[in-house]
């Protein structure tokens, strides 16, 4: 699948700032003044910039409220809804915190619930489409959620954090091993996608085009999966292991910010895999994956 | 809208028979003018004429080459284009209700008015069938020629998708497979036909009538009994001297 910048920062930064704001939803932290102020502007920033970003691959961006409407079938609809309702939701938690209202902290619970249901629909966007079997697969919404609690612990000044994040080193090992095996577990070939195989063995004898079109583009991205070994360890160092390192050396500040930068671009960079190593069975008529 | 109904009073759809189709790319010419002008934004095309040209269509034609374990190689062409679902997965994924399932006939629909682009529903088809248009930003798709089909100014012949008004070689066939005496059903009935990668629950409308079966072919030749020639007379008594020296 083409890795469109868009949704993988959409993805990453939203996923960190819903996971942050989870942890002030349920006032795992609970800063108070100018801090407050920042702390949850950090926060909602994150999860608004993202979801902004999520709109600059779209065709029409002018219609995006029609993505309001379908939320009895469509994820990607489910997730508009949990993700501004979320935001609507925390927003007198956040003033409390910043204009020392007192509210009570059960006030956050429901919006940081929704914090996390965000990411777990947005996971749901990928998880639910068969096509792509590497996706198709429960390991897929715990990916998005661990680097989003990770991510979040992180950004939330968490004493745990570090342990999240070695969390997230076994999680990304298996998602990665079990990813791997995906499309072949699903048993579609060129002879199964075609029906051809009751015949005999199929190959490609002629493009159906010389020229390049959506499907190639977008479904049939191999550019870069020769340096996926090497990306998926820099993503490892840089998501997990380095950031849970600092903060197992140093608590103070500087640690978390210098984990959380850190921690972002490993992010980043285990998205992009995402996608680009995901095989959308399309690719199959084209003798290609 | 993106529910997809429960059933369909019809189910209108195409039998491609892969015995006949020579892959002249008739039908992928025929759709793209039909349909440029037709349903929706019109199919553009980008860099139409330079070094990397790049379009939409809706209707593509593969060549494989298949062995059989036994025999000679075949070529099989093979159009590939939406299959009009029953349970298809790229209307339940989009969020804006633009795709939709039609309950009275079962064609899947884009409404351009209200797509985003966002893609969703092309990666959600295992079938390649949805190309996002780069000009309008709005997805296209096999609308099953719904602005012919039912088009009553057009002459009643014309009155079927372009794709097989247009195929030289009666490859294609268009009606009803909710009503088992249809001529699309009948022909699929009789010929084994098939929907493409069942397993994914997609419950494609489409057939594709598998290639009959091929001639075995024979090794000797059918002149053979004339080429054993018995020379009789001189010819025989110098044919018998020639091969004792």
């Amino acid at each position: 699948m083409h890795p469109a910048p868009s949704v993988i920062v959409f993805s990453v930064l939203s996923g960190a700032g819903f996971g942050l704001l989870f942890y002030f939803g349920f006032g795992f932290a609970h800063p108070s003044g100018l801090m407050a102020f920042l702390w949850w502007g950090l926060g909602y920033s994150l999860a608004v910039i993202g979801l902004l970003a999520s709109t600059f691959h779209l065709g029409n961006p002018k219609r995006a409220w029609r993505a309001f409407t379908q939320w009895r079938t469509s994820w990607l609809s489910r997730e508009a809804w949990a993700s501004v309702a979320a935001l609507v939701l925390l927003a007198p938690m956040a003033l409390s915190d910043w204009l020392d209202l007192g509210l009570p902290r059960p006030f956050g619970w429901l919006g940081g619930a929704l914090a996390l249901l965000t990411v777990f629909t947005t996971s749901m966007i990928y998880t639910q489409i068969k096509a792509v079997p590497r996706w198709h697969h429960w390991l897929t919404p715990v990916m998005f959620l661990s680097f989003a609690l990770a991510g979040g612990a992180v950004l939330a000044g968490q004493s745990f954090a570090a342990v999240f994040l070695a969390a997230l080193v076994v999680m990304l090992l298996a998602i990665w091993q079990v990813g791997d095996g995906q499309f072949a577990r699903r048993a579609q070939t060129l002879g199964t996608a075609t029906g051809l195989d009751r015949i005999g063995d199929v190959t490609v004898f002629e493009q159906a085009h010389t020229a390049g079109n959506y499907l190639l583009r977008e479904m049939i991205f191999v550019v870069g999966r020769k340096h996926a070994q090497k990306l998926r360890a820099i993503a490892l160092a840089l998501a997990a292991v380095i950031p849970a390192g600092l903060l197992a050396i140093s608590g103070e500040v500087w640690a978390f910010a210098l984990a959380a930068i850190c921690h972002l671009i490993g992010a980043l960079a285990a998205r992009w895999l995402f996608f680009a190593e995901a095989e959308h069975v399309v690719g199959l008529f084209y003798g290609k994956r | 809208m993106t529910s997809l109904p429960v059933s369909t009073e019809k189910r209108l759809g195409l039998a491609i028979d892969l015995d006949t189709c020579v892959g002249c790319q008739a039908c992928v010419t025929a759709c793209k003018g039909w349909n440029d002008q037709g349903y929706g934004v019109p199919l553009s095309d980008q860099n139409p004429y330079g070094a990397e040209p790049s379009g939409v269509f809706l209707n593509r034609v593969h060549s494989y080459a298949v062995q059989p374990i036994d025999g000679a190689a075949q070529t099989i062409n093979f159009p590939r284009s939406c299959l009009h679902c029953e349970d298809a997965p790229c209307v339940t994924v989009c969020p804006t209700g633009a795709s939709y399932k039609r309950s009275e006939d079962g064609i899947v629909l884009v409404n351009e008015d209200a797509c985003i682009g966002c893609g969703l529903c092309a990666w959600a088809c295992p079938y390649g069938a949805r190309e996002m248009d780069a000009a309008a930003g709005v997805m296209k798709k096999c609308t099953l020629c719904v602005d012919r089909i039912y088009n009553e100014n057009l002459p009643e012949e014309d009155r079927e998708p372009a794709c097989v008004r247009g195929c030289p070689t009666g490859a294609r066939h268009f009606g009803d497979f909710a009503d088992p005496d249809s001529k699309v059903s009948r022909l699929s009935a009789a010929r084994g036909g098939y929907a493409l990668m069942p397993d994914l629950g997609t419950k494609p409308v489409n057939r594709y009538l598998p290639p009959r079966k091929k001639d075995v072919r024979q090794d000797a030749s059918i002149l053979a009994p004339l080429l054993d020639i018995k020379a009789s007379g001189f010819a025989g008594w110098l044919d018998r001297v020639l091969g004792k020296i």
